[in-house]
């Protein structure tokens, strides 16, 4: 009953992944959750509570895990190798065209988790939390990208397509936004 | 007719209004309203900004406060209508007796809808309502037929909203205590029903399993579709038979029913799922708009395509069908 | 405090019926709720003995209510739930249904399937002529106390659920024809096959629910057992116990000395155990966790799952 539209990363790539050296890719996600953080204030907001959770984002076609803890002001996310799992509250585990998907408002959580696509184990109200949260927020990857790497935004855009085409993972939001804050 | 749609947040009332809805309904971020999930519902700036967005573009917005206030604590419930008063709602969605009387007295110019949360099944106890609390619109309860309901509105006044799509209630709402049973938090009072914050998984040999307030729920196999963990659409066991004793794990889609429920007189259609993403809301409202807009032009409607939206990924039409019960 | 027998909510035939009300006559309780509260078609088999009872149990000094039907939704049982004001006994209203057809001012009792959670409701209850209120079995202790003094407050009698498989669904759908695999329509009255309904348990063996017709019933008995000094503290006058078809009479004996000091909240507790279908008690709602929860111990005999 898998939802046989989810694109897998291409093996290539997922090798090409093997090698990332995973501090430096720790670094850079951190950057990003942070600056997402300061330019979605609603993501805190909708968190509440469960902010203090620390999320094991499993992406399956993925050779690292990651751990994402939004904590307070400051969050912080890991790359992690898959032979130490680290401690968690919550695994939510799909493929990353699924996970790019529900971040950019294009697939629904419920819909992925009943074709099993999306498995959620150990505290699922924080889950829920965290896929709202995100849902709202309306994001747009490629525009945070360029923003954070600002002075290779140009180089960014003319690359990003390609990168799309290659790995098959949509990178930028495709509904139109609605009067929403960018 | 009236395409009445869910947001849970306010991108979601942005993509609903977007996609063709006449009128979202949605809640405050807190125990007045029947969808108090996490992560959900609008604080009072997001109801402002909401209204005003949907306003601007000829959409309606009604606020959900159709939990039933806690003795001792009306003071919120009281405080959330006279918000969505001020903050310009269309109308307010109320199934308490208490609530409703005092909306009436003190707020008199806001329009009153009687929730489905008040399960009122007939033309009487609805009559009573109209006339005893102004109320304008009933949502009826999930537990009727099509010629039910064209027998109601032949007998009342108001307006019928009924509900087509989405998560299918088995029993009559507001009338049912088993999540509490289980966990403690019941739709009546917290306005959740099967909590994500009581349910846990794990993976067994006979399969996923789901258990809430430690019950066990469903186990499901791999590669079978996974259902919400709600009570009433587990699998149990009862004598030599094991199975769902209540409702299987499917969801309402009443599309093909549009054109019989016009002629049954009813006002409004409403979608259930103020939980889920905007990649729902936009999707199941494009494509029941599309559905109206046939029904009014006389031509068929379209083919079911939202079962991948659905739970169990399958569909029911539930009490509308008498052979359901 | 007092006891007040509810409705049954069972299909019995009429020939136990009538030995149950007779039974009645002389156990404790001070008032009796009767009538057909789950499903309308049961009513025909055994509405004959309804007026015998009434008789029986008025001239044995106790009050007696009719209940309205819990989902009224055809023709018929608009009419049946009309035609209830003019019994001249009170009508305990379980589905407001019954407001319709009542005229303001003449006094009423309000069951426990209306949803009177708070102050606002119980005053326009009050107003519209409630007497006598018993609260639905899910309101916490908290809850309780503030109705309670309100009532006592209005000239309200405000009493709980004392004693029986709670109530906690009602439905369009027939869940008994359901398992027999009948229509609703053709349900062959298979429901008259369980006395204390038909119990439905988890994959795990974990005792769970239990269904009656349209109703859904929890499997363990609710027992108040060990909270009549709380909720007595509370304000509340009276406890509704409600049928079972077994040893009913000494159950309401047992609560009627639990009441009087003459057991404790443990002896009265191991009284039941092995008379309640099941074997397990409850009183989660009140005081606890969550609905299924006891508050007693295992050395009551009640072998909990959770």
């Amino acid at each position: 009953m898998t939802n046989l539209t989810l694109p897998h990363l291409p093996r290539p790539l997922a090798l090409a992944a093997k090698a990332l050296p995973l501090a430096p890719l720790s670094l850079l996600l951190t950057r990003l959750a942070r600056q997402l953080m300061r330019r979605h204030p609603g993501l805190q907001r909708r968190l509440g509570e469960h902010a203090r959770c620390r999320f094991l984002l499993d992406l399956t076609d993925l050779p690292f895990l990651l751990l994402l803890e939004p904590g307070g002001a400051t969050p912080r996310v890991s790359a992690i190798s898959r032979l130490r799992p680290p401690a968690h509250d919550t695994r939510i585990a799909g493929l990353t065209s699924a996970f790019l998907g529900m971040l950019h408002g294009s697939l629904d959580g419920d819909a992925l988790f009943f074709s099993r696509d999306l498995v959620i184990e150990g505290d699922t109200a924080a889950g829920l939390a965290l896929r709202n949260a995100i849902d709202d927020a309306e994001l747009d990857l490629a525009a945070e990208l360029s923003v954070m790497l600002k002075p290779f935004a140009p180089l960014l855009a003319w690359t990003l397509p390609s990168v799309e085409r290659l790995s098959g993972l949509a990178l930028h939001r495709m509904d139109r936004p609605t009067g929403a804050p960018l | 007719m009236e395409l009445v749609c869910p947001a849970g947040t306010p991108a979601a009332l942005r993509a609903a209004v977007e996609a063709g809805a006449q009128t979202v309904y949605c809640g405050f971020a807190d125990e007045t309203n029947a969808r108090n999930f996490p992560g959900l519902n609008f604080d009072r700036d997001e109801m402002a900004a909401g209204v005003a967005f949907a306003h601007g573009r000829g959409a309606k917005v009604l606020v959900a406060i159709n939990t039933f206030p806690h003795a001792g604590a009306e003071a919120m419930w009281h405080r959330a209508i006279a918000d969505a008063e001020t903050l310009g709602a269309d109308a307010v969605i109320l199934a308490d007796i208490g609530l409703l009387a005092h909306a009436a007295t003190h707020h008199p110019d806001l329009r009153r809808h009687l929730s489905v949360q008040a399960a009122a099944a007939n033309p009487d106890v609805i009559n009573f309502y109209a006339e005893t609390f102004g109320v304008k619109r009933v949502v009826l309860p999930r537990v009727l037929t099509v010629d039910e309901i064209a027998a109601i509105n032949r007998e009342i006044d108001v307006e019928t909203e009924v509900f087509v799509f989405g998560g299918l209630c088995v029993m009559a709402e507001g009338r049912c205590s088993l999540s509490s049973y289980a966990t403690g938090k019941s739709p009546n009072m917290n306005g959740v029903c099967s909590p994500a914050s009581h349910v846990d998984y794990a993976e067994e040999p006979g399969g996923l399993t789901a258990r809430l307030g430690g019950f066990t729920i469903h186990r499901t196999a791999k590669g079978q579709p996974a259902p919400y963990p709600t009570l009433c659409k587990g699998c149990f066991t009862s004598g030599n038979q094991t199975g769902h004793v209540f409702e299987d794990p499917v969801s309402l889609d009443a599309t093909h029913l549009i054109p019989a429920l016009a002629r049954a007189g009813v006002t409004a259609l409403k979608i259930e799922g103020r939980q889920r993403s905007r990649a729902y809301v936009a999707e199941v409202v494009r494509s029941f708009r599309a559905a109206i807009e046939a029904q009014a032009a006389g031509r068929p409607m379209p083919e079911a395509a939202l079962a991948k939206l659905s739970e169990g990924q399958a569909a029911t039409t539930g009490a509308y069908a008498k052979t359901w019960r | 405090m007092d006891l007040t027998v509810g409705p049954n909510h069972f299909f019995w035939d009429a020939a136990t019926v009538r030995v149950f009300y007779q039974g009645l006559a002389a156990a404790p309780v001070s008032r009796v709720v009767l009538g057909e509260v789950v499903c309308s078609k049961r009513l025909p088999f055994w509405q004959d003995e309804i007026a015998t009872a009434v008789e029986v149990l008025l001239a044995a000094g106790k009050d007696v209510a009719i209940t309205s039907l819990a989902l009224v939704t055809l023709k018929r049982e608009r009419k049946a739930t009309a035609a209830l004001a003019e019994i001249g006994l009170p009508i305990e209203v379980n589905d407001l249904t019954a407001l319709h057809a009542l005229p303001p001012g003449q006094p009423f009792w309000v069951g426990p399937l209306i949803n009177v959670y708070n102050e606002g409701t119980l005053r326009w209850l009050a107003a519209r002529g409630a007497v006598r209120v018993c609260l639905p079995p899910e309101l916490p202790l908290d809850s309780i106390a503030v109705l309670a003094r309100l009532g006592h407050d209005l000239g309200v009698a405000v009493e709980v659920w004392g004693h029986g498989r709670l109530p906690l669904a009602l439905s369009g759908r027939c869940y008994h024809a359901r398992l027999h695999d009948h229509a609703k329509d053709s349900c062959q009255f298979v429901c008259g096959l369980d006395p204390d309904g038909r119990d439905v348990e988890t994959l795990d063996g974990q005792k769970f629910l239990t269904v009656n017709g349209v109703q859904t019933l929890s499997q363990s008995t609710a027992s108040m057992a060990w909270q009549i000094e709380v909720l007595r503290e509370a304000g509340v006058i009276a406890l509704r116990i409600s049928p079972q078809s077994v040893d009913f009479a000494e159950i309401c004996d047992a609560y009627a000395d639990r009441i009087a000091g003459k057991l404790t909240a443990a002896e009265l507790a191991a009284t039941l155990v092995p008379k309640v279908p099941g074997g397990r008690l409850s009183d989660g709602f009140v005081r606890g966790p969550a609905g299924a929860h006891w508050s007693g111990t295992a050395t009551e005999g009640n072998r909990h799952g959770l």
